[in-house]
């Protein structure tokens, strides 16, 4: 249902036309569908809020310069702005002190446990010495969870006796690190709610007595708009050094992986991806960023054709066309701009929905022969299309190994570009006209 | 309704009846006694609608009623208003009023427990045995989460402390299994009740709801028809992935009704509005706690009075 942002954003954009600058009622309906994607995605409404506020101060009055519809342009800025606010300042865990300290802590069911036991792997891949530590006294069965854990991933686990007091058994594990000389301990505590002042007031005291050098935040990825009030209130209390996100290996778009950044205002060292303790990943805030707005790989799909186009070239192209010059020797030069991105297969696959596309509906031979055909004509040919009559097809078609047909077609399908291209260039600036000219033309997906 | 209306409210007074002041406050701060209802209240209420999780959907199509309405009929006062918000949220609902679980229809009484992971499920188990058990109804759980680390361990302390009686295999065996021994213990021990736990599973994973077709399948082989209800549970903190998480389990192990835990929270779990909306599947009890006893029925109606009082 969401995964067409882009076609709305480009329905929004239809009336744009020939304007050098984006304007502010387009944007303004830009940001309309800007504003449900994010909160469909379970973003905050007050960071939705904040959110397209900002992305309204960059865009309204942004030059149409770049290489891209206005729908796409827009895009860009929302995402490059999401994907700052996401990311930016990532960083590894901090383990300083020896032993190093590591606290987890978070609401019921977000997956304390389960992380405790993958970060305990994956510190020790590293190299390090792990204890795992149950705080957690209160669920039934849940040490025992922990112990489970600990086995599995070969890690030493701090047994516990008798004691029942969550701030006597990490200040007892923190002993016994420092005699076994266990470099990072790892302390699963209970899940809470926020709202739970004794609770809250337990972990401060933890907090305080053993000095963790990462307090981290666990949060489900599938968490609505409660998000922003758990994280704030846990990091009041603690100052939360870091988040992780689980369970997105799940369908949620998580928004709430905004909602927290915005509140806690620090890295999201991790995600969780499945339910193996190896699927612990770090964190990418360009793929979150386009996750939460639900609009597949488009996007690097954009940054690819604008690396690859040669802007000079486009811009020449842009001027021939204003001129209505535009000639056979052109569209080569045009089709040769194409090619130099990869199969085009294989970029019809970063587009959100294209799964619907097979592989036959891209017809790269086509490509092909047209360049065959383009390559088998005379120079002056190119220039001068009108030149080619019958006995000029024939010999074309046997150079190229095609037919008169294939030839016909193409010079059809010339006079038409061109025609097109000169209604549009009209009323359009030779900047943004040059923009269209990147775009592959339609006429290369039957 | 089994209980007075009373304790609804009053159990929820922390978590959801919180909803209601806050949005109410938020309308009276940008409201003047008598004067026509102006944009600024109808966006407090869109934004509290939204902090409710109800979704971005059904809030604008709640908010476009509203501002219908208060143009056609002129609506000039703050009383009015949210009876008339009220009135359209509850049309929204399928679910006239409390459904309960009737235990009765059957013996034994097979309830099969699904959700995602961390949701509430093995202690809502417990919540509901306690329950049934209080009523003086034999009960039988089913350690069917033969997964997750000491789940099994988890279900057995539940079982002990509740004090019912526990059907288990080992750790990694198949769930299936479990599910089948323990209803057949039932039938052969003439209980009232069972319920089997079920390992937390994320919805998009079409093997493990295969599974869970299997084990529902396995169920109904040993005793036709059951089972006779099959409860997904709903963390209340969830957003409007629910939606699709009901979509997925109703397939895959024909959900007849919910269970909305953590409600004794902040969050107010308004994404139930559009799973019922959609799939019309009655919410049955909801949670408001970690103790046996932090269960109670659901109610729609009343649960609309708290989101609008
Ligand atoms: N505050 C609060 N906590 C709850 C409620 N219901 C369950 N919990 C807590 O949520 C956590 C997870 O509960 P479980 O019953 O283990 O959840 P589950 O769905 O069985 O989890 P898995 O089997 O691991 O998928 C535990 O810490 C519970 O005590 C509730 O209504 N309110
Ligand atoms: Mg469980």
């Amino acid at each position: 249902m969401f995964d067409n942002l882009q076609d709305k954003m480009d329905r929004v954009f239809k009336t744009l036309r020939g304007e050098a600058a984006l304007n502010e009622w387009h944007i303004d309906n830009a940001l309309k569908e800007i504003r449900v994607a994010l909160l469909e995605a379970d973003v905050h409404f007050k960071v939705v809020k904040e959110f397209t506020n900002r992305v309204k101060e960059k865009a309204v009055g942004e030059e149409v310069l770049t290489a891209f519809s206005p729908a796409q342009q827009v895009t860009k800025i929302v995402r490059d702005e999401l994907q700052g606010l996401l990311g930016g300042n990532e960083v590894g865990l901090a383990l300083v002190g020896s032993p190093a300290v590591i606290m987890m802590v978070g609401l019921q069911g977000s997956g304390k446990t389960t992380t405790s036991g993958k970060l305990a792997m994956h510190v020790k891949s590293r190299g390090r010495r792990p204890l795992l530590v149950p705080c957690d006294v209160y669920r039934p069965a849940a040490i025992d969870q922990l112990r489970i854990v600990a086995n599995n991933v070969k890690v030493p686990f701090f047994e516990i006796g008798e004691n029942r007091n969550p701030i006597d058994i990490a200040q007892k594990a923190l002993a016994e690190a420092k005699t076994l000389l266990y470099d990072t301990v790892i302390l699963d505590t209970a899940g809470r709610l926020h709202i739970d002042d004794e609770l809250m007031q337990e972990l401060q005291t933890i907090k305080d007595d053993v000095r963790p050098s990462e307090i981290l935040f666990v949060a489900d990825a599938m968490t609505g708009q409660d998000a922003v009030k758990s994280a704030k209130e846990f990091d009041d209390r603690l100052g939360v050094t870091g988040i992780v996100l689980t369970k997105l290996d799940g369908d949620a778009r998580g928004g709430a992986a905004l909602s927290v950044k915005s509140v806690v205002n620090r890295p999201i060292k991790f995600v969780g991806v499945g339910e193996k303790y190896a699927d612990l990943d770090v964190f990418y805030p360009d793929r979150m960023s386009q996750r939460i707005l639900g609009m597949g790989d488009v996007l690097s799909l954009i940054e690819k054709v604008e690396t690859e186009i040669d802007q000079k070239e486009a811009a020449r192209l842009a001027e021939r066309v204003a001129k209505d010059k535009f000639t056979l020797e052109d569209l080569r030069s045009q089709l040769q701009q194409v090619k130099k991105m990869g199969p085009l297969s294989s970029l019809v696959s970063m587009i959100p929905g294209a799964g619907k596309i097979s592989e036959q509906d891209i017809d790269e031979k086509a490509i092909h022969r047209m360049q065959a055909i383009l390559d088998s004509m005379t120079k002056k040919e190119r220039e001068f299309p009108q030149l080619i009559n019958g006995s000029r097809k024939k010999r074309i078609a046997k150079g190229s190994g095609t037919s008169v047909q294939e030839i016909n077609r193409l010079l059809k399908q010339y006079l038409q570009m061109k025609k097109m291209m000169r209604t549009f260039s009209k009323g359009m600036g030779a900047r943004r006209f040059g923009k269209m000219m990147k775009g592959l033309p339609p006429e290369f997906l039957h | 309704m089994t209980e007075p209306k009373k304790s609804f409210f009053d159990k929820l007074k922390r978590g959801l009846f919180m909803t209601h002041t806050e949005i109410i406050e938020k309308m009276k701060e940008s409201l003047t006694p008598d004067l026509p209802i102006d944009q600024s209240a109808i966006d407090r209420l869109e934004e509290g609608l939204l902090g409710a999780d109800v979704g971005a959907e059904l809030t604008m199509s709640l908010v476009g009623r509203l501002e219908q309405r208060v143009r056609d009929e002129r609506i000039t006062n703050m009383e009015r208003l949210t009876q008339v918000i009220r009135e359209e949220t509850r049309a929204l609902i399928p679910q006239r009023k409390a459904s309960t679980i009737e235990i009765d229809r059957a013996q034994p009484f097979v309830i099969l427990v699904v959700g995602v992971n961390g949701t509430g499920k093995t202690t809502t188990i417990a919540k509901l045995a306690a329950r049934w058990k209080n009523e003086g109804k034999s009960v039988i759980l089913g350690a069917a989460d033969t997964f997750r680390a000491a789940a099994i361990e988890q279900l057995q302390m539940w079982a002990d402390r509740v004090g019912v009686a526990l059907v288990k295999h080992k750790a990694g065996s198949d769930p299936a299994a479990v599910a089948h021994d323990a209803v057949a213990a039932a039938k052969s021990r003439n209980s009232d009740v069972v319920i089997i736990d079920t390992a937390g599973r994320l919805h998009n994973k079409s093997h493990l709801m295969q599974e869970l077709s299997k084990i529902h399948r396995v169920i109904d082989k040993e005793l036709p028809g059951a089972p006779h209800e099959t409860l997904l549970v709903i963390d209340g903190t969830t957003g409007q992935n629910g939606v699709s998480q009901a979509a997925a389990f109703l397939e895959a192990a024909k959900v007849t009704g919910m269970i909305v835990t953590k409600l004794d929270g902040t969050a107010k779990g308004g994404v139930i509005l559009s799973i019922m909306r959609q799939f019309d599947i009655p919410v049955k009890f909801v949670g408001v706690g970690e103790g046996a006893d932090d269960l109670i029925p659901f109610d729609p109606q009343d649960y609309v009075d708290t989101l609008f009082a």
